[in-house]
Parts: structure tokens; C-alpha cells; sequence
């Protein structure tokens, strides 16, 4: 089967990216170096092409009911204009995924989804969809780029009429980008200041070339997954098919915050999570860095006590320039400064449970 | 790519330079470029012995960890300690300051299963495509 390109892919290659296949997609996994990319977005800025997103339209007088019952957070919550990190769940409380909502308006909704999860997603939905709502995979629409740093601000207010300032973290505004009309959201994936960037395909290019016309002068890089998922990892944002997944609950991946136990309406996964929540959970996403050398790579073993599992994310961490990662553990030995063991290249070598996010502004 | 001509190459894009009865050991230009970042490398002690084609150490990027094999026989006379505090050498100077050990060649006549520099730049062309 051949890999899915977006739009950019042409302009990758021109600007000397790696390319990886990842969820079906030929994606840039790098370009000069992921560590300087890494740096690039916690000092200045970077931009990533995120079109491998999927995005999901839920209209109709019944839109806000119906996310409600697919959601675990609370959807009531949300003006027009704002964005919320929610879940969607199966009935016995697990991640079918993670997502993010936007809210045009009450009849209005777009949902960003992971890659791998598309198809599944936009299924899931369907199956569920009751009263007035329409469900529409809209992904093909949407070119997404992620501008991330602490000076993305300052590049992109070049290109745009809208004041950025007044777009408050998790907000959003729709409005021109180079002249044409864009998705101008204040979110992201690394922990930094941020927008994303939803626009029409065919304004990729001339958007891409104008960031880095403007951003010339603060170092602006091209960024790719590599940097992508070290950053992520620094301040512990879970990854869909690594560190959450459909055996694993928000609950044990440390998400509690995104589930609304307390909200009026039924919603998918509810009763598993309170029972869960009034038992307790029996592992926890726990952070960990390494004590002996050598860096903990996804999927590597992991003991404690008698008991064997892997970690699910793991890497160098370039802004602790330490190795870091992620494992779930039972509750009483997912407390910082326990011990466990990590085998890598066939020895068991020492790491230690630490608080997180790892990394800190 | 840098490929000089006065070394001999393996399938796995390590590199080989013979002075003597000491074979100095490293990865090519196109290995770390293939890699990224190098941010560590795993070595092993003086006095430990390989033989051909074990793995002898590890070279890790933000991204990945590759094996380091060990292109002839031999005794560990020498490694290059500095790479632990600075494994970007690697990446900086592969054929240079980036090498990693030093073995004592147990068996020369195994030099004759490595690759002279146009064979390897054959070999890269078929690799890359």
C-alpha cells in the first residue's frame, strides 16, 4: 500500500526533511537534526506539518447531546470559540482515542483526531450518532500546521490581521492567514506557547514559505516527528497507541482531569470509571528516568518486584539531556524515587520514578 | 557522502583502519548522518574480545539505537573514552576524533572480507537507491 503525502510533501523534500512512515503516512521525521529542532521550539519556534491529523465535523440541533454522550469531559463547558482535550471511550472506560473539540457554535463542532484513529473514530461516532447530528470526515479539507514556541506569536502576527494576543490558551478564531481563511488555534503537542493552523490545502505552500519569510530573523525550523514526540514526552502529553490505548483508562494514564464524572448526561465509559474511581486504580502512568547508562526505548522490558511490563514511551530527553520515559506501574510503586529495573541490549539497568512533566518552564 | 579511500567498510557501515597489528573502528559518515543526533554510545573495556560480526557496542540518537559491530577479531587495546562525554563527535567527525575502538587484529586474513572504499561506495549506491 503506498503511504498517504500531504500537501507539503514537496516542500519537506525541499527542505531537506527525513521522512518516516507513520500511521499510513510518508511524514518528515526530521530535517537539520531533531535535537536542534527540539531546542528550536523550547527557545524560539518551529513549525510542524500535522496534516496525518484527522478532522471530524459534528453538526446539527442535537451536536452538543450527542458529544456529550461519546465524550468524557464536559462538553456544556465549552463557548464558541474554545477548544477542550477530551477522550473518546468504550463502555468499559478505555481509549477508542484522544481528542480535541473545537466549538463554532452549539450546532457546530469540529474534532481533531489522531492519525491511526481516523477510519476507527468517524466509526465509532457513526455507530453512536443519534438525533439530529450529522458526522462528516472533513480531514481532506484541512492542511494542519503546528507552530510551536515561545516566539510563534511574534511570527505569525506577521501574516495575520487577527491580535493574537486576544486568542487566550485553548481558544480559537477563524480568521485570514496570508489573506486566506484559517483555523487559528491556540494549542499544541510540546508544552510551549503555540497555534495550530487548519487551512485550505491549496494556501499550503504560500503559508508555509511566508512562516519562514517571517520567522527568518528568530531562527524559525522546520520540525518533524522526531522532535515532535521528545518534546511531548518532557512534559508528559500521552501518545494514542504508546502510552494510551484501548486497554488503558484515563484514569490509570493520570488523565482524571478530562473525565466528568460529575456531569448531567450519561456518556460512554461512565460506569466503568466510577467503579474504577471508587476501587482504585491497579496501575498508573508512571514517569521514570534512568539511573544506569543507556536510553529506555518504547516497548523495552521493565521488572519490579516479580512482575514484568514494557515501557510504553521512551527516549533521550534533549532539554534535560537526560533518558526519560514512561511505564505503567501499580499505584504503590508509581511514587517518585522507586526503583525499577529497564533491560536494555539484554541487561537489567537501574531507573527511578520521578515526579512529571519532566521538563518545567 | 565521505567515504576515504585508505579504509576498509563492512555491510553494516562500519569503517576499519589497519596500522600494523591494530585495527582502529568506527562508523561511516552515512551511518551517522543515517542516525541523527548521536547523543550516546555504549562501549567495551580494554581487554575484552570479539569476534567478527559481534556486536560490540551501541551508538544512540534522539531517534534510534544501532548496534556497532565488530568487522574483524581481535582484543580491545583501546577505546575512545571522550565519545562519553561528548558522543556528537560521532556525528562530527566519524572517520576522526569519532572513532570508537581499538582492536588487536587477531587474524588479518580477515580484512579480505571487508570492503575496499569503491566497494562501498557500490554498496551505498545500491543501499540508497
Amino acid at each position: 500500500m503506498s503511504l498517504r503525502r500531504t500537501p507539503l510533501n514537496q516542500i519537506h523534500r525541499e527542505w531537506g526533511a527525513k521522512f518516516v512512515d507513520y500511521a499510513g503516512w510518508e511524514m518528515p521525521v526530521q530535517y537539520s537534526g531533531a535535537l536542534q529542532e527540539h531546542l528550536a521550539v523550547r527557545k524560539a519556534v518551529g513549525v510542524f506539518d500535522v496534516s496525518h491529523m484527522g478532522e471530524i465535523e459534528v453538526r446539527g440541533e442535537d451536536a452538543l447531546p450527542f458529544l456529550q454522550r461519546v465524550t468524557c469531559n464536559d462538553v456544556s463547558r465549552l463557548g464558541d470559540q474554545q477548544a477542550q482535550y477530551s477522550a473518546l471511550l468504550y463502555p468499559q472506560g478505555t481509549f477508542v482515542d484522544d481528542i480535541l473539540i473545537y466549538r463554532f457554535a452549539r450546532n457546530h463542532f469540529l474534532i481533531c483526531v489522531n492519525a491511526a484513529n481516523r477510519e476507527k473514530d468517524y466509526d465509532w461516532m457513526l455507530k453512536h450518532r443519534s438525533g439530529s447530528v450529522s458526522v462528516e470526515d472533513t480531514s481532506d479539507r484541512y492542511v494542519q500546521l503546528a507552530i510551536q514556541g515561545p516566539r510563534a506569536a511574534d511570527v505569525l502576527q506577521q501574516l495575520t490581521p487577527l491580535q493574537l494576543s486576544t486568542i487566550k490558551n485553548y481558544r480559537f478564531a477563524v480568521g485570514p492567514v496570508c489573506d486566506v481563511e484559517c483555523i487559528v488555534s491556540r494549542t499544541g503537542y510540546t508544552g510551549e506557547d503555540g497555534f495550530e493552523l487548519y487551512l485550505p490545502p491549496s494556501a499550503a505552500e504560500k503559508i508555509w514559505r511566508a512562516l519562514f519569510e517571517a520567522g527568518k530573523e528568530v531562527g524559525i525550523q522546520a520540525a518533524g516527528l522526531a522532535a515532535r514526540n521528545t518534546l511531548r514526552l518532557e512534559v508528559r502529553y500521552p501518545l494514542y497507541g504508546n502510552d494510551i490505548d484501548e486497554t488503558t483508562t484515563p484514569l490509570e494514564a493520570g488523565l482524571g482531569w478530562i473525565v466528568k464524572l460529575s456531569k448531567e448526561e450519561d456518556f460512554i465509559g461512565r460506569q466503568a470509571l466510577e467503579s474504577q474511581k471508587s476501587e482504585g486504580v491497579r496501575k498508573q502512568l508512571a514517569g521514570f528516568e534512568m539511573v544506569d547508562s543507556g536510553i529506555a526505548r518504547d516497548g523495552y522490558r521493565v521488572f519490579f518486584d516479580s512482575c514484568e511490563t514494557v515501557v510504553t514511551s521512551g527516549s533521550y530527553s534533549p532539554s534535560l539531556e537526560r533518558a526519560i520515559g514512561l511505564v505503567y506501574l501499580p499505584p504503590e510503586r508509581a511514587v517518585p524515587g522507586e526503583e525499577i529495573a529497564v533491560e536494555i541490549r539484554g541487561r537489567k539497568r537501574q531507573a527511578r520514578v520521578v515526579e512529571t512533566p519532566f521538563y518545567k518552564k | 557522502m565521505n567515504v576515504p579511500d585508505d579504509l576498509f567498510y563492512t555491510e553494516d557501515h562500519e569503517w576499519v583502519m589497519v596500522e600494523g597489528d591494530t585495527a582502529t573502528i568506527g562508523i561511516t559518515d552515512y551511518a551517522q548522518e543515517e542516525l541523527g543526533d548521536v547523543v550516546f554510545v555504549e562501549l567495551p573495556e580494554v581487554g575484552d574480545a570479539f569476534t567478527a560480526k559481534d556486536s560490540f557496542g551501541s551508538v544512540e540518537s534522539v531517534k534510534a539505537v544501532s548496534e556497532i559491530y565488530a568487522p574483524v577479531s581481535g582484543e580491545v587495546v583501546e577505546v575512545n573514552e571522550s565519545l562519553t562525554d561528548a558522543p556528537e563527535t560521532v556525528n562530527e567527525d566519524p572517520y576522526g576524533e569519532g572513532w570508537m575502538i581499538r582492536l588487536k587484529l587477531e587474524n588479518s586474513a580477515e580484512l579480505d572480507n571487508l570492503m575496499s572504499a569503491d566497494d562501498y561506495k557500490e554498496f551505498l549506491k545500491e543501499e540508497v537507491g
